[in-house]
């Protein structure tokens, strides 16, 4: 278990399912403190229950981006403190190949970039000032180019690499750590019936993500992706428009 | 309601050992005081005050509370060279104090062992110095204060009120202290006779401060941690001495003849010491700097008096500016037990052993002579402190807390005392039984009279059971 997370604040938005649910809990198994935050504050419940000196659950709908400064505070309160801040909320609907609904993408839009906007803002105000934590974003390899398959999806994320850099380059000269993570696909519930082959199990993701929390820059949590993604980045558009990726 | 973040700061102690995030506020005036006083009503949220964050372990830290830095707050308002009485705000520092009445003939009647403390955070903590066994600490030559209590009240205080003497001493939980009317030290010359002593032992050290405790204006004994066997507790001894009858060199009055250089020999920058006071923080480098200072402590000048400037004799912490960072990056813990002179040599011999049986030993340590004072959490006893620098590290955290924990037995057993100042390791029972049931209860009646609310906090005051609230 790593002793690192003894003691540490973390505010996870998003964790009720997937990888935030998985990373709340295992901050709070190595002894860290942490206030999920979520729209289903019912399935935050039991890890709550299991750890009710360190688990805090509050009922949060990102969309509602007006909520945010009151709650972060209360949040803050609560642990007595901050160290982590991790944006893990994403959706991603269905989309089929020929489909353009702006329905479907403003939701997108509204979970993986206002929420994490507002999220993220109210974490640097505060990291600025007191040059501590870390902040990590949660983006993807589907962010790295834009894809047939998913223009929303694939746009919002590359929305939330550019942005997390653009906040590194603000706050790592004041000794806050900025991390993005680009997760492949993983087994939680957003990509279950996209039957994936090769998905990582979401317990590997998260502990990687921990692993990393404190290392400003970018990673991909498997080494084969980086070398992936480091070709698939430098396609040429005219070419990468030819092909299935 | 929510509190400004942008109001946030993270500031630690001056050990750097533990550090907390606060909504920091640095008034400049009474009515900002009030105004915070009045944030804190709506926000619910609880104030730690800090002067210039001297304290070493967590007194002027509170975590997500309201931190007030008094460091703007730093007026002198009235001086009279007459009488050598001065009322100053709170936030004026030792060193302010010196520059402003040197001139005129006076010194503040008690220094710590740096110039950057304010006088709010002096009289919070009720500090001492080298000449505690004559003049006690600070609060002893306060003639009056003006204390803000959390309910919003203002009240002048002298040494008629009893409530003078449980304000001072307090760690600021009991009420804002705003105003401060001292009686400075009338002195004839800036510098002082220093009389250095090379000391073989711990008999030696106690005999010379009984010696020359009627005579010396200032005792001081610096211990070497490492000596062992019939050379435990060596080290050199300072006494210093007024010299009463006018100087003939009235030069020694003005600041610029106290004003420590900023190089060594000419030349070497004294702002990048630090960084080679790093190479020798370690156990191997500290046992050689000991033996080499005591080395040289009994061939060079042993015996011999010498004239020094009273800043140079007051504030050896100041010497090496930011030698603090030597001990990155996981900074440090002092710890200082008070004593009673029947047991102080045993249980500070005791102290020392525990210490090299653990490989912990002490990088500094200090004795002084104190004798008790009547303030309400008050460190001194009829006896001796022993106070000693711990560098923290990851790994040794644990073991140093242990360490400190086996000592407080001891030092609780011989009816010894504390020091808020100093300390990071104290549990809410050794505090309690140090200082007494007794002394306790008044404490929280004191609390839950003037601060009903518990408004006023601190992380030391959470640690030990001071803050209600908690």
């Amino acid at each position: 278990m790593p002793t690192k997370l003894i003691g540490t604040k973390a505010i996870i938005i998003g964790a009720s399912s997937g990888i935030g649910a998985e990373l709340a809990k295992q901050i709070a198994e190595a002894g860290g403190l942490v206030c999920t935050i979520a729209r289903r504050v019912d399935r935050m419940q039991p890890l709550a229950d299991q750890y009710p000196e360190r688990v805090f659950p509050f009922k949060h709908d990102v969309l509602r981006v007006d909520e945010v400064p009151e709650l972060f505070q209360k949040c803050t309160d609560t642990l007595g403190g901050l160290d982590l801040v991790i944006y893990a909320s994403g959706v991603m609907p269905e989309v089929g190949p020929h489909e353009y609904s702006t329905d479907k993408d403003l939701s997108m839009v509204g979970v993986n970039i206002a929420g994490a906007i507002a999220w993220l803002n109210a974490a640097a105000t505060r990291m600025e000032g007191t040059g501590h934590g870390s902040i990590i974003g949660i983006g993807s390899v589907a962010g790295d180019r834009g894809r047939s398959g998913q223009p929303v999806y694939n746009a919002s994320k590359a929305f939330m690499h550019t942005y997390m850099e653009a906040l590194r380059n603000r706050l790592a000269k004041k000794g806050v750590k900025v991390v993005t993570v680009k997760p492949g696909p993983t087994e939680t519930e957003m990509t279950a019936n996209l039957n994936m082959k090769g998905a990582m199990p979401v317990e590997q993701a998260a502990a990687k993500i921990l692993a990393v929390k404190d290392r400003t820059g970018e990673h991909y949590l498997k080494f084969t992706h980086r070398i992936a993604f480091y070709i698939i980045k430098r396609i040429p558009s005219p070419l990468f428009r030819k092909t299935k990726i | 309601m929510h509190s400004p973040l942008d109001r946030l700061a993270h500031v630690t102690g001056f050990g750097m050992v533990t550090g907390a995030d606060g909504y920091r506020y640095r008034p400049t005036s009474v009515e900002e005081f009030h105004d915070i006083l009045r944030l804190a009503q709506t926000t619910g949220r609880q104030i730690t005050m800090r002067g210039a964050g001297r304290s070493y372990g967590d007194a002027n830290i509170g975590t997500e509370s309201i931190l007030i830095d008094i460091s703007r707050f730093n007026q002198i308002l009235h001086w009279d060279p007459a009488t050598g009485i001065i009322d100053c705000q709170a936030g004026v520092t030792l060193e302010q104090l010196w520059r402003y009445t040197l001139e005129s003939g006076y010194w503040p009647p008690v220094v710590s062992g740096t110039m950057f403390p304010t006088l709010g955070g002096a009289l919070g903590m009720n500090l001492h110095g080298k000449n505690a066994f004559k003049a006690g600490p600070i609060g002893n030559h306060v003639l009056e204060i003006e204390v803000l209590c959390p309910t919003g009240k203002q009240a002048i205080l002298t040494q008629n009120d009893p409530l003078f003497f449980q304000v001072i001493s307090s760690a600021g939980l009991l009420g804002i202290i705003l105003r401060v009317k001292l009686q400075m030290k009338r002195i004839h010359s800036g510098d002082v006779r220093v009389l250095p002593i090379s000391i073989p032992n711990w008999d030696a050290q106690f005999r010379t401060f009984e010696e020359l405790r009627d005579e010396a204006d200032y005792m001081v004994s610096w211990i070497d941690c490492f000596g062992r066997g019939k050379h435990a507790g060596r080290g050199d001894f300072h006494a210093a001495y007024y010299m009463n009858e006018p100087s003939p060199y009235p030069i020694t009055l003005r600041p610029e003849h106290q004003d420590l250089p900023d190089t060594i020999m000419g030349f070497f920058p004294k702002s990048v010491v630090w960084r080679f006071l790093k190479l020798l923080n370690n156990r191997s480098g500290m046992r050689f700097t000991n033996w080499a200072k005591h080395t040289s402590g009994k061939i060079l000048g042993n015996g011999k008096p010498h004239p020094q400037s009273l800043v140079g004799f007051s504030f050896l912490l100041d010497y090496v500016p930011g030698w603090r960072n030597s001990y990155l990056p996981g900074g440090f813990i002092q710890y200082q037990s008070f004593v009673p002179a029947d047991h102080a040599p045993r249980v500070f011999a005791r102290q020392i052993e525990l210490q090299q049986n653990a490989k912990l030993e002490s990088f500094l340590g200090v004795l002084k002579r104190h004798i008790p004072d009547k303030f309400l959490f008050s460190h001194a006893v009829d006896g001796y402190s022993l106070a000693l620098d711990f560098k923290i590290t990851e790994r040794n955290k644990d073991d140093v807390w242990r360490l400190a924990h086996q000592m407080n037995e001891l030092v609780i057993e011989a009816g010894g005392r504390f020091y808020l100042a100093k300390d990071s390791t104290l549990t809410p029972e050794h505090f309690a039984r140090a200082l007494g049931e007794e002394t306790m209860e008044i404490y929280a009646d004191l609390k839950a009279t003037l601060d009903p609310n518990s408004i006023l906090t601190s992380d030391l005051a959470r640690r030990l059971n001071l803050d209600p609230r908690a």
